[in-house]
């Protein structure tokens, strides 16, 4: 359903913008119907950028994005595109007008959206929704944001998309500043509107959250895709070796870290090298101009050292 | 060795007083890294700022905090700068914001020891072989903190703190900020920091368990104001016994549990508010054991050794 093909953005850095930073670089990769997707990454590998590239928010400095087959960018009427696709994003507090009370908020969604619905119909509607996802609407409705918790307010954000015609949700680390109770139910909320045919893109830097939730899994690291594909694949066979450092990191309950040393300097790569070359123990003169190649029946690597 | 009995710090607002640390009892031995978890508004980081740097709007209310068989008058301000950075320092949340901009690194911990009355000359070995030990080089000293990076910064923070070898460090919620990668290597720095004997014991305050059963020796949950449970690493991990700390437990993601596998749960509700927290328990009112006695104050209940829960409904085996 969306497509993005070759997709870059740069920003001009240094005196007087001389210099491009590729903040997305030469990133390919298709989010399905129905199909939760997790791009994950640390900060500063783009995956926001990503996302409000998706959105709309920000302009490609080239390369494409498909909705359903149409180029976003030829998109006249904004309101017909975001009536499909819609942006949850890290802080619920700051989502809300603060003075509106819930009901409000979703009036407002019907007289931008659909004028031509009855209030007392959409009023259904909405208490429909907000069941379904497990609140109770008479408990939520004539509140204000500040009286709810930050996990139900993520909750009525990502119920927009039951309301709505929506097809794809953009979710970008929607539950970081949740609390550790909370985050599970908002998750849970994610996963029972892809039931109903929802597709997400779930931007996030939790590992274990991308392995919870997602059919598929792209790794992403300074801007470009080091591997991705089928979830189940990418963690239980990581072959990148950035992706083997990741989950090697990633704390848990049931095993110790290993001590291994990290290396945490970065330096500066030569053009054309793959980027990870400066802190990756197989790193070497072969680490240019990396394809990304095919290892098994969706599992792709950007690896010289992967044999296929 | 750290002793903490019945401390109580509220903070004060207009409309009362805000206990967010009420009635808090525990211990940190020697050689020990106490791992201090729980939500966002448990009172762990209060708990951290308050054996430290006590100031209004916290306010003491009572208990007593013993360092090394020694007092440590934590409601002075004036007299506990005999201790702080001393014997007992903290590396700060958000120690990235922690360094001067104004001043280059060399500049900034030159002024720091001296406002404690201490030659920089006199130290300057240990400062190099610190830096080292964080993987930094001895270049940063020459740098802005704009020069580095927020890693880098945060490692910079620890060498600090622990420059004068304080006998307990705290560190709150240091690796929140941080990358997987580089949350693993400073977690392993701290805990080094221990195991090498630059500071005999340690409480790490984080809201993630999973890093605490990396590198704690024991863990302390604490829930809205007050301590659930306390065991070692392995007691509260495999065995948790207080209803609150099974269903975090229970809530929490990890590498290796798919929703179709395990759809976890979270705790329904919300923690109560501290201006005037219910009697009793204080998570009766989410909790799925409740029961007419939770209107109580819970009773300390040893479940093992070493291992207690506040809770009505926790049996002792010991």
């Amino acid at each position: 359903m969306l497509e993005v093909l070759e997709l870059a953005k740069a920003y001009s850095v240094g005196s007087f913008g001389r210099e491009k930073f590729y903040a997305v670089d030469n990133v390919t990769f298709k989010i399905a119907d129905n199909e939760i997707v997790s791009l994950i990454g640390e900060s500063g590998s783009g995956k926001t950028t990503i996302g409000k590239l998706i959105l709309r928010l920000i302009k490609p400095t080239h390369g494409k994005i498909i909705y359903n087959g149409i180029d976003i960018s030829s998109f006249k009427n904004l309101k017909e595109y975001y009536r499909h696709v819609q942006g949850v994003f890290q802080d619920p507090y700051s989502s809300y007008n603060p003075i509106f009370k819930i009901d409000r908020v979703f009036e407002m969604v019907r007289e931008e959206f659909y004028p031509k619905i009855e209030p007392s119909e959409w009023r259904e509607r909405i208490e429909q929704v907000i069941s379904y996802i497990g609140l109770n609407p008479k408990e939520i409705l004539g509140k204000f944001p500040h009286q709810l918790s930050g996990g139900q307010l993520q909750r009525l954000l990502i119920s927009r998309a039951l309301l709505m015609e929506t097809k794809l949700l953009v979710a970008d680390e929607i539950i970081s500043m949740l609390d550790a109770s909370t985050r599970i139910d908002v998750l849970n909320t994610l996963i029972r509107l892809k039931e109903k045919g929802l597709s997400v893109l779930f931007i996030t830097h939790d590992l274990s959250l991308g392995y919870y939730t997602s059919d598929k899994t792209i790794i992403l690291y300074r801007g470009a895709i080091m591997e991705h594909g089928d979830t189940e694949k990418i963690f239980n066979n990581p072959l990148h070796p950035y992706t083997k450092m990741l989950l090697e990191s990633v704390p848990t309950t049931h095993k110790k870290w290993e001590r291994s040393a990290v290396n945490l300097e970065g330096r500066t790569i030569p053009p054309g090298f793959c980027k990870f070359y400066d802190r990756c123990p197989l790193g070497d003169k072969h680490c240019v101009n990396v394809q990304m190649i095919e290892v098994e029946n969706d599992h792709y690597v950007a690896c010289v050292k992967v044999e296929n | 060795m750290l002793r903490v009995d019945n401390l109580k710090l509220y903070y004060k607002t207009l409309r009362g007083y805000v206990k967010a640390v009420d009635d808090v009892t525990f211990d940190v031995k020697d050689g020990e890294l106490l791992g201090l978890a729980g939500e966002s508004g448990c009172g762990k980081s209060t708990l951290g700022n308050g054996l430290i740097l006590l100031k209004p709007p916290l306010n003491y209310f009572g208990g007593t905090v013993e360092l090394a068989g020694e007092k440590l008058p934590i409601d002075n301000f004036e007299k506990m700068n005999d201790f702080r950075f001393k014997k007992l320092a903290i590396i700060p949340q958000y120690a990235m914001d922690a360094l001067n901009p104004t001043r280059k690194i060399g500049t900034y911990i030159r002024e720091v020891l001296l406002s404690k009355g201490i030659e920089p000359e006199s130290i300057i070995d240990r400062l190099l072989e610190r830096l080292k030990y964080v993987n930094l080089s001895e270049r940063v000293l020459k740098m802005y903190p704009i020069e580095l990076s927020g890693g880098m910064k945060q490692r910079l923070v620890m060498v600090i703190s622990t420059l004068l070898n304080p006998s307990l460090l705290i560190a709150d919620e240091v690796t929140s900020a941080l990358d997987v990668s580089s949350q693993k290597a400073v977690c392993l720095m701290i805990k080094g920091f221990k195991d090498d004997g630059i500071v005999k014991s340690l409480i790490f305050i984080t809201h993630d368990l999973s890093v605490l059963y990396q590198i704690a020796d024991r863990i302390m949950v604490m829930y809205a104001g007050k301590v659930a449970e306390i065991g070692t690493t392995q007691q509260l991990i495999e065995n948790p016994s207080h209803p609150y700390t099974k269903m975090l437990l229970n809530s929490l993601p990890e590498v290796g549990i798919r929703y179709r596998e395990k759809l976890l749960s979270g705790i329904p509700g919300q923690p109560p508010q501290l201006l005037n927290p219910p009697s009793g328990c204080r998570f009766k009112e989410r909790c799925p054991l409740r029961g007419h006695e939770c209107d109580e104050e819970p009773p300390k209940v040893a479940i093992e050794n070493e291992h207690v829960a506040y809770c009505w409904k926790v049996k002792s085996n010991a």
